[in-house]
């Protein structure tokens, strides 16, 4: 079972991103379960959500303690929250950044998230879309086939703007 | 068709798939999804149902109510205290014997003001006179929605059907889901009592005490008839869709010398539990409970029992250990964990079988 644990902000679409992966995991063939953990719901604050992947049904619908990878959606929270607690050894991270932080023992894979919505305008309300470019990114290093990140994109949102921006993440993203 | 839906996206298109012709829905956390999924559906004219947004939950049940004696299938969904405010409305369908399905997302209790998940706002329901079945995976609630409405409508039944699934934990969880094409699997509902205008009788009029425990009676004889009811159906649903379901669902408790007893998520989450166990020589496995009115029969003999409640009854214990007791000659290790969501992982459940002691109640994180 491989356990994924996604840190945004409220507002940024960390829910989303969460059941996007598992969408298009199950496009992959494979078990999966997304969830967010829910607090008193605010708009800005920290947020995290969590996926697992399996070739087999999961059971477990507790919280993800130890995760194989960590999504940083917004690294502006880890001035706030300790986003690599409890990161297995050798567990990647992915962040969302254009300065890439040096992380002993874990492999970090850099995209500019926030560059990429703004590019091809993927803006709502004021605010870069990152939920969807993610996808092409954590396509990129192996955890979902690009198809399956374009396809599960492509049945949730309409606005092709999503899928040009995963494409670009995917492209764009340091291996 | 294969797809991925949240438990609460599950049960709107398991209620969409049994083409209720009244809806009545009140909204409430962590069910609201469900209903408005249902407007939804009763917008874009894929479901063809007089939807009623109500003011109330308790209006929310006497719409049903109405809508239910007049021969037409019906449906809501609610949530603890919402599923409270209905409670002499559950006891009047079960009465006036109106088989109307319910959903309700098992959450807490205020105060303090809670939106997690907990079981006791169902428990709380149990001399209703509703059935109650409580689920694990997000298949489970749909599958479980789509039998509620053929067991309900059973003439041999004609009782209100409630299906608990976790808040959160499972109405918010993303899984994959299989829908089916019901077809006649939930027959043409037909009411016996129903209203005719053109044959009018009355209805809820005054019983007195030489008649009225007939009607009671009447109940509690549907209510044991239901057992064979849900074996039918559930027999019937694996015939046609390939699922198979019971009153319990066990695991590796064939040859267990200690069997953990849970509902819902955390049912499911002690097969982790119990595969960690063996793996380290404890002969353990689990017995999830899925109906609880009527309570399942358990074979129990010659095996220690852990109860796991996410409920309490202040002043007596935990209700699914009491009931064990009551049921079974066990004398469980009662645990009383994940109250208002409660973190508890397989780990924590492992560690309640470890440490078990018959007889004993434990409140898991507290420590006086």
């Amino acid at each position: 079972m491989f356990e994924i644990r996604i840190h945004s902000r409220g507002g940024q679409g960390g829910v989303t991103a969460a059941k996007l992966i598992a969408q298009a995991a199950f496009h992959d063939g494979k078990c999966a379960t997304a969830f967010p953990f829910y607090g008193a719901e605010r708009r800005g604050a920290p947020v995290v959500s969590f996926v697992r992947i399996s070739d087999e049904p999961i059971k477990v619908y507790s919280q993800v303690r130890n995760p194989d990878m960590v999504v940083v959606l917004d690294a502006s929270v880890m001035d706030a929250t300790d986003v690599f607690a409890g990161l297995k050894e050798g567990g990647a991270v992915v962040i969302n950044t254009t300065e890439p932080p040096s992380i002993k023992g874990h492999p970090v894979h850099a995209v500019d998230l926030t560059g990429i919505a703004l590019r091809v305008n993927l803006v709502v309300a004021g605010s870069p879309i990152l939920n969807t470019p993610v996808l092409g990114s954590l396509a990129r290093i192996g955890l979902i086939s690009k198809d399956a990140a374009l396809k599960a994109i492509a049945e949730t949102f309409a606005d092709p703007r999503n899928v040009e921006a995963a494409k670009t993440a995917y492209e764009e993203t340091k291996q | 068709m294969l797809t991925t839906a949240t438990g609460n996206k599950a049960v709107a298109a398991a209620a969409k798939e049994a083409r209720p012709g009244v809806v009545a829905a009140y909204p409430i956390t962590p069910q609201t999804e469900i209903v408005e999924q249902l407007a939804n559906y009763v917008a874009d004219g894929s479901l063809d149902a007089d939807y009623i947004p109500v003011e109330s939950e308790h209006s929310a049940m006497a719409a049903c109510i109405g809508a239910s004696a007049a021969g037409v299938r019906t449906f809501t969904a609610t949530s603890s205290h919402g599923l409270l405010y209905m409670h002499e409305m559950l006891h009047w369908a079960a009465g006036a014997r109106t088989p109307v399905v319910m959903a309700n997302v098992n959450r807490a209790l205020g105060p303090g003001w809670n939106t997690w998940a907990e079981h006791t706002d169902a428990f709380s329901q149990r001399d209703t006179g509703w059935l109650q079945v409580f689920v694990s995976t997000v298949q489970e609630a749909y599958d479980a929605t789509l039998m509620a409405f053929r067991i309900a409508e059973d003439e041999r039944v004609i009782l209100p059907v409630m299906v608990n699934l976790d808040g959160f934990s499972l109405s918010h969880i993303t899984q994959s889901l299989e829908t089916v094409e019901v077809g006649d699997f939930i027959p043409q509902f037909h009411l016996s009592h129903a209203i005719d205008t053109e044959h009018p009788r009355g209805y809820g009029t005054m019983t007195g005490p030489d008649i009225y425990y007939r009607f009671r009676w009447d109940i509690e004889r549907s209510m044991r008839a239901s057992r064979e009811v849900i074996a039918e159906t559930e027999a019937e649903f694996a015939r046609r869709f390939g699922r198979v379901y019971g009153p319990v669902e066990e695991y590796r408790s064939e040859d267990a010398d200690v069997v953990i007893v849970a509902l819902g998520t955390l049912g499911k989450e002690a097969e982790v539990a119990v595969d960690s166990l063996r793996d380290d020589g404890v002969k353990a496995g689990s017995m999830r409970l899925r109906w609880f009115r009527p309570f399942p029969r358990l074979d129990l003999s010659g095996r220690e029992v852990v109860v796991i409640d996410r409920d309490y009854s202040f002043g007596f214990g935990g209700v699914i250990a009491q009931s064990i007791r009551a049921t079974t000659r066990a004398e469980p290790c009662s645990v009383i964990a994940g109250l208002g969501g409660q973190e508890v992982t397989y780990d924590d459940i492992a560690r309640f079988v470890r440490e078990r002691e018959a007889g004993k109640e434990t409140w898991f994180g507290v420590s006086d």
